[in-house]
């Protein structure tokens, strides 16, 4: 009998779970917790770059927040005809890619200078991205840590082979908005995988689980409020942008790492930079500069482009939006079928030779 | 506890830290805005990343990789991810040296 739902069953080539034999492998080779290749920067010059300061997140913010006022609003006012769809269009990325910036970056605690603005986007894009923000903080902790080391990493977006199907599906958010939602469930009623536990210290599990709770109670109130007055417009302007807005995210932020060495302790070799323009970096948040993001996560995003051109020398060649998708794109294909084929990055003339690390090979 | 000869003042600048390394432990000394000296252990609790790369704000020494902050004044933790505290040690500045209070 011919399995209709195979290709949306995820196979991959290695065990990605953080409790799985890989894990100690990676633990025994010395992948975990090791020293990464930086970069060499002036002190001076890195400590300037590292500076925080609240003006460009504050004026970032309030773009960002009255522009998805201003378009939310244009979109109530023309609910029920076409105009309405332009209106939210726009709020949709804003809301369902953007967030995804401002969790990144408040997460870091490098947007703002001041802490509290930090932590209170934070927990707003969490919530608009359907995450937990307390079970994502340590993750991305860890993916920081171990970067695309098989076993450690909780945050490898492209598993090989890549389900090309399912990234699909995750244009209109798909799959990722029921799992999402099917995840903070899980929390709200104290549940937590393995893998979760594998990354979160155990107090913080109590926090997450009321955390969810809330988050859920939200998205409760505003389904309750579709049925009660009888229209999808509540949802579409809290919960559902996610699906219908994340479509903006997938070409620019899927490069960070697809088709890319895995088990490498060098950011230059699994890491991508690319090059976009300013309106597209607002709504990213500057995180097109991936590589140097990983290497100084310390430097906020406002500094990116000059920490661009301080490393750029030392680091592969950063392609536009369109090259590098024609690059990225028969690879991932080809790794459908061939999960050993990747990018092996080219570094510059004069660059600082390649860290490996104790995986020669991988 | 003995008095270690660690680095001249002048070999930190003010409002930074670097990374002194003595009998195979590494340590993180501390300049701030008003001229006082600290020293702490060099490491992170968190993870075990080098301070000496990281951002000194005031007395709060920020972990270069995770964000997590320590008081350098007493070593405790200020922000997560970081949650167990880090040693700190005694100093003492004599003829333009710093010196650190180190463990027999």
């Amino acid at each position: 009998m011919i399995d209709i739902l195979a290709p949306l069953k995820f196979k991959p080539s290695r065990n990605y779970s953080l409790t799985g034999p890989e894990r100690q492998r990676a633990l025994d080779d010395g992948m975990v917790n090791a020293t990464w290749y930086q970069t060499p920067i002036e002190r001076k010059v890195l400590k300037d770059l590292m500076k925080r300061r609240d003006g460009p997140a504050l004026r970032d913010t309030a773009i960002w927040l009255g522009l998805l006022v201003a378009t939310g609003a244009g979109g109530i006012y023309f609910w029920g005809g076409w105009w309405a769809l332009p209106f939210f269009v726009v709020y949709g990325v804003l809301y369902g890619t953007s967030s995804d910036s401002r969790w990144h970056e408040s997460l870091h605690g490098t947007a703002f200078k001041t802490d509290w603005m930090n932590d209170w986007l934070y927990n707003l894009a969490s919530f608009m991205q359907i995450w937990n923000p307390v079970i994502w903080r340590w993750s991305h902790m860890r993916h920081h840590t171990d970067t695309t080391v098989v076993g450690r990493d909780p945050e490898i977006g492209t598993m090989r082979p890549p389900q090309m199907i399912l990234m699909a599906l995750n244009i209109i958010g798909l799959t990722s908005v029921p799992r999402n939602l099917m995840t903070l469930t899980r929390h709200a009623l104290g549940r937590f995988t393995p893998d979760e536990r594998d990354f979160t210290p155990q107090n913080e599990l109590p926090k997450a689980a009321r955390v969810a709770r809330i988050h859920i109670a939200i998205h409760l109130m505003v389904w309750l409020s579709c049925l009660y007055w009888w229209t999808l417009l509540p949802a579409l302007l809290i919960g559902l942008p996610r699906a219908y807005g994340v479509w903006f995210l997938l070409p620019i932020g899927l490069p960070q790492h697809a088709g890319l060495a895995e088990d490498v302790l060098d950011h230059r070799l699994n890491s991508r930079t690319i090059l976009l323009p300013l309106p597209v970096r607002f709504i990213y948040w500057n995180m097109n500069y991936h590589v140097e993001h990983h290497m100084f996560p310390m430097v906020p995003y406002h500094a990116l482009p000059r920490l661009h051109e301080a490393v750029k020398h030392d680091c592969p060649k950063a392609m536009g939006w369109w090259r590098t998708w024609t690059v990225l794109l028969p690879v991932m294909i080809r790794q459908v079928r061939d999960q050993t084929h990747y990018i092996h990055q080219k570094l510059p003339p004069g660059a600082g030779a390649p860290h490996f690390g104790p995986r020669a090979v991988h | 506890m003995a008095w270690v000869d660690a680095v001249a003042t002048d070999d930190i600048d003010t409002d930074d830290v670097i990374r002194w390394d003595h009998a195979g432990r590494t340590f993180a000394l501390y300049r701030t805005e008003d001229d006082t000296f600290f020293a702490s252990d060099g490491l992170c609790t968190h993870e075990q990343v080098h301070l000496s790369g990281g951002l000194l704000m005031g007395h709060l020494i920020e972990c270069p990789k995770h964000n997590g902050r320590f008081d350098i004044r007493d070593g405790a933790p200020k922000r997560a991810p970081v949650c167990v505290a880090l040693r700190t040690y005694p100093v003492k500045i004599e003829g333009g040296r710093l010196f650190v209070d180190l463990p027999a």
